[in-house]
């Protein structure tokens, strides 16, 4: 692989680009791996990545039945933070953040990590007393956030109308090491680096069958043909469901789709993150100018990545009071993502009850910020048989009744 | 948008006029149950790529909480029917049979 670098470009413009390589191989499947991950998003491309870095292990294949990153990694509103009121949610979306400001220099490769700050607006009592009990949890927990009135707020973030009426600003949690980053860059990234160690990254071929005798996975059945492997990691996002009755269990897991939507682009307004989860709605501003908007998830099963024009409406309506300015604003494009939404709205990251099959799903409206961290525990998992990162995340937390409840936290798209 | 036909007023009911109530037919396994039948109930879903049968209800309108059978692949809805039964009614059955041969009612508990 040849390196990124500032040199690199001045060369290849002087020769009109010719010089550069894909970015990662294109691969035909072999009969057998070592670990065969299903599912090219952030989450499957990492957690091959740190098998490979941490482990050693890089007789690899992801397998991707569409294109990369196609999932939901190439189609959410890129916010990153940490600031969960859980302990193991704070452990793996701080390690997670953590990994992300030096990504582009880990994986040579710019993923446009902008940690620009998020603010989680205060709108009802219930809200500020919320938020200052997260801001507490957060010291605990060594995750650096501060809850700030609303003076601060307007500073940070001018275009913001703090008087209400319906829901006046009473102030925000803010964490300023929070952000965003390129989404695709971040499948990119990783897939580059895992096929220059080595790993097979095969696209267009979707996993039909997973074969198994006796409680353990043999290989699984592909639009490609057979692949055999010693262990199999499903990391397929919406599609967790399918792949579970496939392998025969059922999961904790409803597939819903969520929505984001984007303005028109325009001169630089806003350079932070906002959320408003009182009236569900959050917002930054793109590289290009345009307003990135999104809202809560649809109520409803479904498998077809769609936007509803009504969604936009309701969306924008919720925001409009604290962003006025928005009222002015065409909105160009609207989308839709699969997502896959647990019970306690927290991931898992678990063995399942095939012996050596692991699930890594459940990351709903929330999994972009936790693509590095989830990449690095599941990979442990699964390396080792047990991380200090997944533990808590095990599919056996559902009849045990320990939660990982989040959902009154951060009951929220983000 | 998704309109479902409400069986109670006769309504088509948009989305916006609907509240979806989850997965229908479950089977509420109450205080003294074994923990995996009562995880199945409070957590596990068919969660199918296909065929659903889903409970609503018509929250800005009558307000009674109905059921739905319908597509999650296409949303094509299939019928709506009262809530009080624990199985979709034959003609629901027959109607989905009509459209997706070969499909066949899952376990529903
Ligand atoms: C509109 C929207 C906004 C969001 N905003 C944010 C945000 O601001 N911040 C945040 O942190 N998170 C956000 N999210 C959530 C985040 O996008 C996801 O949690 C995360 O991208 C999940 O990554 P993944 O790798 O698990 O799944 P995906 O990226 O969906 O990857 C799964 C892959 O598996 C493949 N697959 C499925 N079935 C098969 C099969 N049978 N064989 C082979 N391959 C298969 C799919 O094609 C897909 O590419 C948002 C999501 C949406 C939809
Ligand atoms: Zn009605």
């Amino acid at each position: 692989m040849k390196r990124y670098s500032a040199f690199a470009i001045a060369r290849e413009a002087l020769r009109n680009h010719t010089g550069w390589d894909r970015a990662w191989r294109k691969a035909q499947p072999k009969n057998r791996y070592d670990v065969v991950i299903i599912g090219a998003g952030g989450h499957g491309l990492a957690t091959a990545y740190y098998l490979g870095k941490n482990f050693g292990i890089t007789n690899v294949a992801v397998l991707e039945k569409g294109w990369l990153g196609g999932g939901n990694t190439g189609r959410n509103t890129t916010i990153i933070r940490s600031n969960y009121l859980q302990d193991p949610s704070a452990a793996i979306y701080e390690k997670s953040r953590s990994l992300y400001e030096t990504l582009s220099q880990d994986l040579n490769y710019n993923i446009m990590f902008s940690p620009r700050g998020v603010m989680m607006l205060a709108q009802t009592q219930h809200e500020v007393r919320g938020y200052l009990r997260t801001a507490h949890a957060n010291a605990l927990q060594g995750v650096k956030t501060e809850f700030i009135p609303p003076k601060r707020v307007k500073e940070i973030c001018p275009i913001i109308n703090l008087d209400g009426p319906r829901y006046p600003v009473l102030g925000a949690l803010w964490q300023d090491r929070a952000g965003t980053a390129r989404h695709d860059a971040v499948a990119w990234g990783y897939a580059r680096a895992c096929s220059d160690m080595g790993m097979d990254i095969i696209q267009k071929c979707e996993v039909t069958g997973i074969r198994q005798e006796g409680g353990t996975v043999k290989g699984v059945t592909t639009t490609k043909g057979d692949i055999d492997c010693e262990k199999l990691g499903i990391v397929v996002a919406g599609h967790s469901g399918v792949l579970a009755d496939m392998a025969g269990f059922r999961l904790p897991i409803e597939s819903v789709a969520l929505q984001a939507l984007v303005s028109e682009p325009i001169k630089p307004v806003m350079d932070c993150v906002v959320m408003a989860n009182t009236v569900h709605g959050y917002m930054s501003q793109s590289d290009k100018g345009e307003m990135v908007i999104g809202g809560g998830a649809d109520g409803y099963n479904n498998y077809t990545q769609r936007g509803s024009f009504h969604h936009v409406e309701e969306t924008v309506r919720a925001l409009v009071e604290t962003f006025p300015m928005i009222s002015r604003l065409k909105m160009l494009r609207w989308w839709g993502g699969i997502v896959d939404m647990t019970g306690d709205r927290s991931p898992i990251l678990s063995k399942t009850p095939l012996e050596n099959c692991f699930i890594n799903c459940g990351w709903g409206t929330g999994g972009f910020k936790a693509i590095p961290g989830s990449g690095w525990g599941f990979a442990e998992l699964m390396a080792k048989g047990h991380s200090p990162l997944t533990e808590e995340f095990a599919l056996t937390r559902f009849r045990e009744g320990k939660f990982i409840d989040e959902s009154v936290a951060a009951g929220v798209a983000h | 948008m998704l309109t479902l036909q409400c069986p109670y007023c006769g309504v088509m009911a948009e989305e916006t006029e609907l509240h979806a109530g989850g997965e229908a037919h479950l089977t509420r396994y109450g205080p003294g149950s074994e923990d995996q039948d009562f995880e199945s109930y409070l957590f596990k879903r068919e969660n199918p790529k296909g065929v659903h049968f889903e409970r609503w209800r018509h929250v800005n309108g009558c307000g009674k909480w109905f059921h739905a059978a319908r597509c999650t692949v296409t949303l094509e809805v299939f019928g709506t029917y009262p809530a009080q039964t624990t199985e979709p009614p034959q003609d629901i059955k027959d109607t989905i049979t009509a459209k997706r041969p070969g499909w066949s009612l899952r376990n529903l508990t």
